[in-house]
């Protein structure tokens, strides 16, 4: 979370432990300047990261033609800029398989332009799914 | 074996040394450790079409950071597991599932003097301890697993130990108590889980959900990437149940409100719904007149806590645990029935899956020291009570004689505490203290006991555990 205090200063919830500190940043001309309320350095990266460069990997499904089942999950193999996560589902949306499909199969080479490929995680075998389209 | 034979009745009875029912992270982690242990006869029910249990819907990131270093999906992290089953080549049946669990009740000549009448008081409930009594009295009951599938219909196993790998279930709606008709679009966040992540169907496009533990918080997320909005999670209790990382990640990275303090108390529509009433609480849970609002919508989920399935524990007529809804053990993770094994979800209700796996291990390896003769016979129970802050422990007992060097105890606080002590307390006396600097209910504690503190104590009766300032 981020809770903009003013255009210098702003407060983020540190997700790096159960304690979950809050620890405010002070930034000049988009300088991060001075950081305190964390209760170690974990939260200080933290924070950095988050303000700078935010990234998440993101889980989701594609569609498989012919198998067991009709969607397969799939992740991004490392963490894609926060930005572009709802670029990178739009993408998968359009997507399709075809069964079989197993785990670590690259169903999207270089996701949205990110240098970063989309993989799948479990296995479809070969099938009817129960479920009508 | 004959049809004469009153323990076998009419049918030849499949023998295996220990059955596994759940084919979880829980079961595939205890066999695992079992054949590692040198169990070779051993079998895995799972009543689905799968294994992996919970995990095959759980396909977003965050399992396994503690034992792969790695951050894995749900399915990923199974099929770990699952790899190593069949590399082991532990043999596991599918579409099965069990539905009652009973021991031999009486001798035959295939049987000898083994078999002896152990359940003597069917029904009755007993503690760890009292199964150990009559366990002396008699030889060793074997346990009756009876399993139906579609391809083999219904038949019984007769195993020497069995492992009880059943996980949970969400709480049904009904025990939520709210008022108003029960139109379509009420689901149990798990079940939309299933919905979506297996099925690719969507419950609805407009949605609130009611509680805030971790499926709740992962399903706003996963609907709104599918193209839901979510309007708002609402949460009765003054703080979420679930992970920062999952309110952060899952609510706040997508502008979904989380609301404290707040629940549903109408639900409108006939057919379909089309809105919630939600409203403040007190301090005592009950809504606060004059703060309702009412929230458009065609999709409400429940994500209101999981209880251990224990319908099985209860044919077998285990001691259970009230504050877990799990059945009592004892350090060995074994239940009141000697040979019957408990770990995972059906034990209490875990967040983090890689301690599943761990406690399911340790259940494998006792579960196989008992086949091999190699766990004594329990025979003084030390019981471990909770004390002020702690809701349980797991395991509620320990015999000292049985125990390792170390021996862990999982436990669960009552509420959020800061800066606050752990206390152990030996026979009422503190024996070691630990700062705390944050304890909250959502969050699994534990803490080590040595064997040495415990021997070192005259007349052991009672250790507990407490929250001290
Ligand atoms: C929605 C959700 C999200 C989660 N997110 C995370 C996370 O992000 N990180 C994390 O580390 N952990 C997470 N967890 C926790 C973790 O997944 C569970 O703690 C773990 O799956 C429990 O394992 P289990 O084997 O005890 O139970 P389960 O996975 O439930 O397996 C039990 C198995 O037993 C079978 N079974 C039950 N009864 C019978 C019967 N009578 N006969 C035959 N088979 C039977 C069931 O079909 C099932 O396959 C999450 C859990 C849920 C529900
Ligand atoms: S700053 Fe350190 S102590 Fe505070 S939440 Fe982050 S990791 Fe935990």
């Amino acid at each position: 979370m981020e809770t903009i205090l003013s255009p210098e200063k702003k407060e983020l919830i540190c997700i790096g432990c159960p304690l979950g500190c809050n620890v405010a940043v002070e930034l000049e001309d988009g300088q991060i300047t001075a950081i305190t309320g964390n209760t170690c350095p974990r939260g200080a990266d933290y924070v950095r990261k988050e303000l700078t460069d935010p990234k998440r990997i993101v889980t989701s499904l594609v569609r498989v033609k012919g198998g067991e089942l009709a969607v397969v999950p799939v992740k991004t193999v490392s963490d894609i800029p926060k930005g572009q996560v709802m670029d990178c589902i739009r993408e998968l949306k359009a997507v399709e398989l075809n069964a079989p499909v197993s785990m670590g199969d690259v169903a999207v080479k270089n996701v949205c332009g990110t240098g970063v490929d989309v993989v799948v995680t479990a296995n479809v075998e070969k099938g009817t799914s129960c479920i009508e389209e | 074996m004959g049809s004469a034979c009153k323990v076998h009745g009419w049918v030849e009875r499949m023998r295996v040394d220990l059955v596994i029912i759940g084919g979880g992270p829980a079961g595939l982690a205890a066999a695992i450790a079992a054949r590692e242990a040198g169990i070779e006869n051993l079998v895995i029910l799972e009543r689905d079409a799968r294994l992996g249990g919970i995990l095959n819907q759980c396909i977003h990131n965050g399992f396994g950071l503690h034992t792969f270093k790695e951050e894995l999906t749900g399915p990923e992290y199974a099929g770990r597991y699952i790899e190593k089953v069949r590399e082991m080549k532990i043999p596991y049946r599918l579409d099965t599932i069990v539905i009652d669990l009973g021991e031999t009740q009486e001798d035959c000549a295939d049987h000898g003097e083994e078999a002896g009448r152990v359940n003597g008081e069917s029904g009755g409930r007993r503690s760890a301890a009292e199964g150990v009594r009559e366990q002396s009295r008699g030889g060793r009951a074997r346990k009756l697993v009876t399993a139906m599938s579609r391809k083999d219909g219904l038949y019984t196993i007769e195993a020497e130990a069995v492992i009880l790998a059943m996980g949970c279930r969400e709480r049904p709606r009904g025990a939520l108590n709210i008022p108003g008709y029960r139109p379509a679009g009420i689901y149990s966040a798990g079940t939309a889980q299933r919905y979506v992540n297996m099925e690719g169907r969507m419950p609805g496009r407009e949605v609130v959900i009611l509680g805030s533990g971790d499926i709740g918080l992962i399903m706003a997320r996963r609907m709104t990437l599918e193209g839901a909005k979510v309007k708002l999670v609402a949460e009765l209790m003054p703080y979420s149940g679930g992970l920062k990382r999952n309110i952060v990640q899952c609510l706040d990275d997508y502008g979904i409100p989380l609301r404290l303090r707040t629940t549903v108390v109408n639900i409108k529509g006939k057919e379909r719904v089309e809105a919630v009433v939600v409203a403040k609480v007190d301090e005592n849970s009950r809504p606060i007149p004059g703060t309702e609002e009412e929230i458009p919508c065609d999709t409400l989920l429940l994500s209101c806590g999981l209880i251990p399935e224990n319908e099985l524990s209860g044919k077998l007529g285990l001691a259970m645990n009230p504050a877990t809804n799990g059945p009592l053990v004892n350090e060995s993770l074994e239940t009141g029935v000697p040979g019957v094994f408990a770990c995972g979800n059906v034990l209490h209700v875990h967040d983090l899956v890689d301690y599943v796996s761990e406690e399911a291990a340790q259940a494998g390896r006792k579960a196989a020291s008992y086949l091999q003769g190699n766990l004594p016979k329990p025979q003084e129970e030390i019981p471990v009570r909770v004390g002020k802050g702690v809701r349980y422990t797991v395991p509620g007992a320990v015999d000292v004689r049985r125990m390792g060097e170390t021996q862990l105890i999982r436990f669960r606080v009552d509420n959020v505490y800061r800066d606050k002590n752990l206390e152990v307390c030996l026979n009422g006396k503190p024996v070691s203290s630990r700062r705390k600097r944050m304890l909250a209910p959502g969050e699994m504690e534990q803490v080590v006991l040595r064997k040495a503190d415990l021997e070192g104590v005259l007349d052991l009766r009672e250790i507990s555990l407490q929250i001290v300032d």
